[in-house]
């Protein structure tokens, strides 16, 4: 991934910046242009809270090779209380203990590498709440 | 439209083939399915391949394959749909020969996978790279989060998953054009090694190289090629979303229920019409939603399906008699096309020990990604 791309993707990724539809009241995130739930095209700037529960999960053992040197590790499915869903690593916790239901902290956290110069890309990534 | 017929096929075996490269798979499969239908010519080659730029840095593939052909000046393009574009190839071929626009169509699909070191991560560029392949997901780990929330709805087991594998290593081993014709024990697919929890290796379909081809005319010109021609009832394309994370429910692939229910309504048939099916097996947990999903049996039904012999060769509703991606391999860009030759194989009554006895009508279903597209298609014999 250039360098540009990943600065296009500071504003979800850093901020969980999203959208709600005026129109629905469908959250996107990241946001969007078009609405996939009704193509209203008018939205309200929202903020993500940095909280959800998990909504699945999975636990990986073999691992793309820029994230071989942390397997296992949890991804799981995260849905906030505005009821956007996303994709995350569950970490500060057993693996194995990573359920439906559970209530998680989204945390600012390193998630790769970029390239050969080894940019240091950022995003979010779930812990337990509490934890 | 016009109807259409499959009049030839052609493929190579599937499994790792470290002599044969991408073009000479392409033309194996393709002169085997001209010779099948006595045609020395073609109007059009759609050619269905995921990622030859990645696998094997070539892009450009439908100039480069008709010239191996011996056919430069045919009109060729490649089509993709991520592992559903051997079933992309095949529609865009079958609509080609029904609107009119051509006569005699090859739908063919080619992978050369082998050739790579990272195929992981080649395979992870049909997810959602800024919002799924970025976290280091990978595919298996999606599907893994769908068998999770199967398991979580419908009370789906670890062994359910383990005898689809099963079943379909049983039915791949009388397959010889197999990548791996032998039967697994149940315990060995318990015990193999974790990969994505709950999916193990004996739960995923291999990383595979491999072509296939099929030929299609109108179905009143199809005597000319053949005296058992496989009509092509219907094809049904759908989308669904490409994150899994905004799919509403993860347990189900409403894309295969969207291409099946288009299908059903071009062919006037019902799931319960069918007398075998084809289905996407990349994973196990993929044959048990897609069962679902297709509506060969019950919802929430899929995860017993193989287990009971519902879904095995005898069974009421034989699904992936070939093996399935699990063991007849998975060349994602032949994959589609290989499913609808065990079709026509079935149809015509010529799968040998693999034949469903009376086999008249079958469908063939075939996705890409997490399931994000879905194309399927019924043929019935002649
Ligand atoms: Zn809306």
């Amino acid at each position: 991934m250039p360098s540009p791309r990943y600065w296009r993707e500071v504003p979800s990724r850093f901020r969980l910046e999203a959208v709600r539809c005026r129109r629905c009241g469908k959250p996107s995130f990241p946001a969007r242009t078009i609405c996939p739930a009704c193509r209203g095209t008018e939205f309200e700037q929202i903020g993500l809270t940095r909280e959800g529960t998990v909504i699945t999960s999975t636990v990986l053992h073999v691992a793309p090779d820029e994230f071989a040197m942390e397997t296992p590790y949890a991804v799981a499915i995260v849905e906030t209380p505005e009821g956007a869903r996303l994709m995350a690593q569950l970490v500060d916790c057993e693996p194995s203990e990573v359920k439906p239901g559970l209530p998680v902290a989204l945390e600012f956290r390193l998630i790769r590498q970029e390239g050969h110069g080894g940019i240091l890309c950022y995003g979010h990534k779930a812990v337990p709440a509490g934890a | 439209m016009r109807d259409v017929a499959i009049v030839g096929v052609g493929m190579t075996r599937f499994g790792e083939l470290w002599e044969t490269s991408l073009r000479d798979l392409f033309v194996q499969a393709a002169s085997d399915a001209l010779h099948s239908a006595r045609a020395d010519h073609l109007e059009a080659v759609f050619i269905g391949n995921m990622s030859a730029g990645q696998f094997v840095g070539q892009e450009h593939l439908g100039p480069l394959l008709v010239d191996h052909l011996g056919m430069v000046g045919v009109a060729a393009g490649r089509v993709e749909s991520a592992c559903a574009s051997g079933g992309l190839a095949l529609r865009t071929a079958f609509v080609e020969v029904a609107s009119g626009m051509s006569d005699l169509v090859m739908a063919a699909g080619v992978e050369k996978m082998t050739d790579t070191a990272d195929v992981t991560e080649v395979l992870a560029t049909a997810s959602d790279q800024e919002l799924e392949a970025y976290h280091g997901i990978t595919f298996p780990g999606l599907y893994a989060m769908i068998a999770r929330a199967h398991m979580e709805k419908h009370g789906t087991t670890e062994e359910d998953l383990s005898w689809v594998s099963v079943k379909n290593h049983r039915h791949g081993a009388l397959n010889p054009k197999a990548q791996f014709p032998a039967e697994v024990t149940l315990e060995a697919v318990m015990r193999s090694s974790m990969v994505a929890d709950p999916l193990r290796l004996l739960h995923c379909s291999p990383v595979s190289d491999g072509a296939a081809a099929v030929l299609l005319c109108p179905l009143d010109q199809a005597k000319q090629y053949t005296d058992r021609p496989v009509r092509i009832r219907a094809s049904g394309l759908a989308t669904g979303t490409m994150a899994l994370a905004d799919r509403k429910d993860i347990a189900v692939l409403d894309a295969v229920q969207r291409s099946a229910q288009r299908a059903f309504t071009m062919a006037g048939l019902t799931p319960a019409d069918m007398h075998l099916a084809e289905v996407h097996d990349c994973f196990a947990i993929a044959e048990i939603c897609c069962v679902e999903a297709l509506g060969l049996v019950a919802p929430g039904t899929g995860k017993s399906a193989a287990r009971t012999g519902e879904t095995a060769l005898g069974g009421r509703i034989p699904v992936n008699t070939s093996g399935g991606l699990k063991a007849k391999g998975h060349p994602v860009g032949a994959t589609g096309i290989a499913q609808a030759i065990e079709l026509v194989e079935q149809l015509r009554g010529e799968a040998g020990a693999r034949q469903v006895r009376g086999a008249r009508i079958g469908l063939a279903q075939n996705m890409g990604g997490s399931g994000a597209s879905s194309v399927v298609h019924i043929f019935e014999g002649s």
